[in-house]
């Protein structure tokens, strides 16, 4: 039993132009099953349906189709429940700019249901738990767009919920407070929350994530633990270099070698090919290509990353969308 | 209880938000007394026909209708602060929190209330230099008619800033309400002198009834029954008003 068991969410918008109307499939139809205290990745390029659907789940839009329950609350029939125990942190922030941190927190917790004695002591404790407390009385304007980022997520568990969604905590961040903010959603979870987030960077999906789902045009395509979906692509990625002129003539050759699963030309003359063991590989496939009088600049073994995922599932690089 | 709680939480923030760079109730109402020194001059003989026979007595009926007009307007523009918090995301960040949802639109709307009482003191001292007399009592039911159509004036813009996200059209749109709803109501112009088909259309029209409600107790005619009149069609249509638009907190916000 997941705290955030989803059952066909979908939701489509219409979107007009001159006189036609289109219907636009956001997000359509996506079963999800969270447990409680995962941090669970939803990745995905932008416009793939991942902030919709932290919006249906957050109560914020209705959905159209599908059934959730969230922490045992039933999306649709149980909303104050639903509430209650979760916390949402979008994308954008939500501070105002000439509040202070100290104001926003007591707020948040006031608009809970929190009282006034009990709200100010929980924003002095998540103050010191953020690193807030130096700058609690200035103006949120005032702030670095990580000490904001902090703030917002300090408003976010300030009623401590059971969930938390995070909709792409670090977008915008420089690689230093990125850091930072992974090592905050750990703390999260080490605090016995489940935290559910949105991301587009593969890495952060990779490293922070114990579970991970990739959606693309509203569906999911994937989902596991980052090693289990790596490893579901059998083998290594060679990727070799040999001239945009031979790039073609070199793919021809290489189609229907029995070691190679997957052969794909890409652009400046790199071809990526799929193999079982990139160290047997390597040398034949040099051997193949040296035969044929087509000689290489490039050649890199590697694993399978998140995006090799990504590409398998849906034949677009996460990078280039 | 819970909406009166919650509505004074959210009344205080906005209020003491407001508090913090107070330059735009000091700009809100400059226009007013930039009217009230410019037309001052003109006001006698424009409204001899009322029956202003002296500067004081052409206060008691310009000062009223330009009260009527300030809470109509200050009321009606309040939708484009909203639309800045909308963009920031602090009513979203309101919407996940079990927070009453008619208080999100009350607390915001009497905390215009608020900046309306204080702009209209600053009109009504201002008037009193130029020799207008009101007693305390018809001041204050006055204020009562100022209040509500400030409730009413600011859902309806919260509402509509609600659904229209674009600022330039809300503008437009706002724009195109105050000005035929202040010429019916003869705030600035007296609709005495507006042909009959004009002064029927104005007979539907609250704020009509409103400006001659307070025209009527400036003038120092507490019974008149434009007052009642006033009160009731104001308070129906601050009603239907605040119903409409607190759904509109309520409803999903894109």
């Amino acid at each position: 039993m997941g705290i955030i068991e989803v059952k066909g969410l979908a939701k489509s918008y219409e979107t007009r132009s001159r006189r036609k109307t289109t219907r636009v499939d956001a997000v359509a139809g996506v079963d999800l099953d969270v447990a409680e205290g995962e941090i669970f990745g939803f990745l995905g390029p932008n416009g793939a349906g991942k902030t919709t659907t932290l919006r249906m789940l957050a109560t914020l839009i209705p959905p159209d189709a599908g059934e959730a329950t969230i922490a045992g609350a039933n999306l649709r029939s149980q909303q104050a429940k639903v509430r209650e125990a979760i916390g949402y942190i979008a994308q954008g922030g939500a501070t105002t700019d000439d509040a202070t941190a100290r104001e926003e927190l007591v707020l948040q917790a006031r608009m809970h249901g929190i009282s006034k004695a009990e709200a100010q002591r929980r924003a002095v404790a998540a103050l010191a738990a953020f690193e807030l407390t130096e700058y609690a009385d200035r103006a949120c304007k005032t702030y670095s767009g990580g000490q904001r980022r902090r703030v917002d997520i300090a408003m976010g568990i300030i009623h401590r919920p059971k969930v938390v969604f995070l909709d792409e905590p670090t977008t915008g961040l420089d690689p230093q407070s990125r850091a930072h903010m992974w090592d905050e959603v750990r703390r999260l979870r080490s605090e016995g929350m489940t935290v559910f987030l949105t991301t587009h960077y593969l890495e952060e999906a990779d490293v922070l994530c114990d579970r991970v789902a990739i959606i693309d045009g509203g569906v999911i395509v994937a989902e596991g633990t980052p090693d289990t979906l790596k490893r579901e692509i059998s083998g290594d990625i060679v990727t070799v270099g040999v001239g945009e002129d031979f790039a073609e003539k070199a793919g021809e050759v290489l189609t229907g070698q029995d070691y190679l699963t997957e052969v794909e030309v890409r652009d400046g003359g790199m071809l990526r090919l799929a193999v079982e063991d990139g160290g047997t590989a390597v040398p034949r496939v040099m051997r193949t290509l040296d035969d044929a009088g087509i000689a290489t600049s490039t050649v890199e073994v590697h694993r399978p990353t998140l995006d090799d995922v990504f590409l398998t599932k849906t034949g677009r690089s996460l990078r280039e969308s | 209880m819970k909406v009166l709680h919650d509505t004074w939480l959210i009344f205080h923030r906005n209020l003491k938000l407001m508090l913090r760079s107070p330059l735009w109730v000091v700009l809100g109402v400059s226009q007013p007394v930039v009217f009230l020194l410019l037309f001052a001059p003109l006001l006698k003989p424009a409204l001899a026909t009322m029956g202003a026979h002296s500067q004081a007595q052409a206060y008691r009926i310009y000062v009223p209708g330009m009260l009527v007009a300030l809470a109509l307007a200050g009321g009606l523009y309040a939708g484009f602060d909203l639309l800045r918090e909308l963009s920031s995301g602090i009513v979203e960040r309101a919407r996940v929190t079990p927070v009453s949802r008619l208080a999100l639109l009350l607390g915001r709307a009497l905390r215009d209330v608020v900046v309306l009482v204080v702009q209209a003191a600053i009109i009504i001292v201002l008037s009193l230099l130029f020799g207008l007399t009101v007693s305390i009592p018809a001041l204050l039911i006055g204020y009562g008619i100022l209040a509500l159509i400030t409730l009413t004036s600011a859902s309806f813009s919260y509402g509509v800033a609600l659904k229209i996200k674009n600022p330039a059209v809300l503008g437009q749109l706002i724009n195109n309400v105050a000005q035929p709803l202040m010429l019916l109501s003869g705030t600035l112009l007296p609709i005495a002198l507006a042909p009959l088909w004009l002064r029927d259309t104005a007979n539907g029209n609250p704020f009509n009834w409103a400006v001659t409600g307070m025209r009527a107790l400036f003038t120092g005619h507490p019974g008149d029954p434009s007052i009642w009149k006033a009160f009731a069609m104001l308070g129906g249509l601050a009603v239907i008003t605040i119903a409409w638009s607190g759904r509109k907190f309520a409803k999903s916000v894109r």
